[in-house]
């Protein structure tokens, strides 16, 4: 066994080496008995848990797993942690603060936010909301910008120095199987590459090859997964500074909808980081399927809107990326536990699409998961379907599976009345156009010309019926 | 409105690490993609344009993909795609993400 986990992990080394080096490495931060312990694990290639995937939903689990003292294998299919891994990206504090109180000492934040803009925009205009607050410049911040790659990076540190081993530039290919079903480990596609764990914990994201595989989860539906593109395009630090008004770490959001999607269920978004600029757009896969706008296509016209184009103006684009983003909601959820298994993050569609909210379901997600792992150790409990329902249990009492409830209805009602994508921004432009332009003409008849301009795109009923069935969703 | 910028100038920007002549992803059966699939979605919905259409035919390079998956969830009706992960280390390495 020594001499496959020898032979088959390493990364580049094709021998010992890689793996004595990680081991040194975690021998140096954590505590003796650990890393004796994962010295162990590591020459039988076998831990206590194996986590596939270095995504916030994966380095939560095997932090607070390492933490406790568990064997921790994490593999990660990328060069580092992160590089296969794409977000907009806005950090939530709370799901990180529950695990790693004193992450602002360390982490790579770009920019705290105070101000939130909301858009709905036509071809020409946009009317929204701001909100802006001095009240978010007082700590401890409640939400980052962030940049994926940095970020995924240094949490992947802080799982190191917890005590796990982390090895990179793995493909996990397929979960082994014993007779009876049960997940008793990981092949890779390294030669001699099996690796054995009592549990197995799926944080491998939203496409999850390995639970389609095994079964665990159906194919993603079109309907249920929003496809989303991005760029991140940099600029000095003050310039972005003085485009959004904002001072030294201070950040701005805009969340945009309307008719930059085309009449797709879907939403734009623009960040300011650091001396960056991330700018985004997401459509349900379905919608994209029904029409020729390619998403590309679709990324640059939003670019081309003459509301956002100044705020990218003179920008150097270094990257386009794009990414599945489950928003099924709470209907699509797949099973999360079996035998020797566990679903965390995006691979258990844990997102909640109306509050853009997704990174902090899978750190939560993937803590829960963890310890629940630490608690049948604890109670010496074998890892067995029956036994891992408390995880089931552990997310029903808690925010995550409450938020996924109370919206799951709201995907199928956007699904069905595209009018919220479409009609209604137009004619919510329109109308604050109408009423601004002083032409002579009264007030009265421009509130009639208003009105009349919905009623002739949607009946009165309809308009009830809308707003109603929003209400009913969102409630 | 036109947009003149085609999707390969974005990806240049993006690093790879290629694996040469062992593309991770592949059509099963190209006649299903000629002669049975009208929609041809895949060549839209890509965001890499990976999957061009030449004739009837569905021409797929992966050299630009970045992984997301959408090929395969489009092609719902005739499942042609096959869909894996790079081999370990291989495919996007994004510098930001």
């Amino acid at each position: 066994m020594r001499e496959m986990v020898q032979a088959g992990m390493p990364a580049q080394a094709g021998n010992s080496q890689t793996i004595q080096t990680e081991m040194t490495a975690s021998a140096d931060n954590a505590q003796a008995i650990q890393a004796a312990k994962l010295a162990t694990a590591a020459s039988a290639q076998k831990f206590d848990v194996i986590v596939v995937g270095a995504g916030p939903a994966g380095n939560a689990a095997a932090y607070t797993l390492a933490k406790a003292g568990l064997a921790v294998l994490q593999l990660e299919r990328g060069e580092a942690p992160g590089s296969k891994n794409v977000q907009g990206a806005i950090l939530y504090s709370d799901a990180l603060e529950r695990i790693i109180p004193d992450f602002r000492d360390s982490a790579p934040l770009e920019r705290h936010i105070i101000e939130q803009r909301m858009w709905v925009l036509d071809d020409e205009s946009y009317i929204g909301t701001t909100f802006r607050s001095n009240d978010f410049n007082k700590p401890p911040h409640n939400r980052y910008t962030i940049i994926r790659a940095k970020f995924d990076k240094w949490f992947s540190k802080k799982v190191r120095e917890a005590g796990a081993l982390v090895i990179c530039e793995v493909t996990v290919k397929e979960l082994l199987r014993s007779k009876q079903g049960k997940v008793i480990g990981v092949e890779v596609d390294r030669e001699h590459g099996k690796i054995y764990a009592e549990v197995v914990i799926l944080a491998d994201g939203v496409n999850s090859t390995l639970a389609r595989k095994a079964g665990f989860r159906e194919e993603l539906k079109p309907k249920d997964v929003a496809l989303a593109v991005k760029e991140i395009h940099f600029l000095p630090r003050d310039v972005v500074e003085s485009r959004f008004n904002i001072g030294k770490d201070e950040g701005v959001v805009i969340e945009m909808l309307g008719k930059i999607t085309r009449g797709m269920m879907g939403t734009g978004f623009l960040y300011a980081n650091k001396d960056s600029i991330s700018i985004g757009v997401g459509c349900m896969l379905s919608d994209f399927m029904a029409q020729k706008t390619t998403p590309f296509e679709l990324l640059e016209r939003t670019k081309a809107h003459p509301a956002i184009k100044p705020l990218l103006q003179g920008g150097e684009m270094k990257e386009y990326s794009a990414h599945l983003i489950p928003e099924g909601g709470y209907h699509a959820i797949p099973q999360v536990y079996g035998d020797g298994w566990l679903i965390v993050g995006d691979s258990g569609m844990f997102v909640n699409a109306v509050h853009r909210e997704g990174s902090n379901l899978a750190m939560t997600t993937g803590r829960m998961a963890a310890e629940t792992v630490i608690e049948l150790y604890a109670a010496k409990k074998a890892m067995t379907a029956g036994n891992l329902a408390a995880y089931k249990q552990r997310l029903n009492g808690s925010f995550v599976m409450d938020d996924m409830k109370k919206y799951k209805n709201l995907p199928d009602i956007f699904h069905t009345n595209k009018q919220f994508f479409t009609t209604y921004p137009e004619l919510l432009n329109r109308s604050a156009y109408t009423m601004l332009m002083v032409d002579g003409e009264g007030k009265r008849a421009k509130e009639n010309a208003i009105f009349n301009s919905f009623r002739e795109r949607r009946t009165l009923f309809g308009m009830l019926g809308d707003a109603f069935k929003l209400w009913r969703a969102i409630r | 409105m036109t947009t003149t910028a085609k999707v390969e100038e974005s990806l240049f920007q993006n690093r790879y690490l290629l694996d040469a002549d062992n593309p991770h992803i592949r059509i099963r059966d190209p006649e299903i993609c000629a002669t049975s699939c009208e929609a041809q979605q895949c060549a839209v919905c890509c965001p890499a344009g990976c999957y061009t259409v030449e004739g009837r035919r569905v021409v797929l390079i992966t050299d630009g993909c970045l992984e997301c998956g959408t090929c395969r969830v489009v092609c719902d009706t005739h499942i042609n795609v096959e869909w894996e992960y790079p081999r370990s280390g291989y495919g996007i390495q994004f510098k930001f993400g």
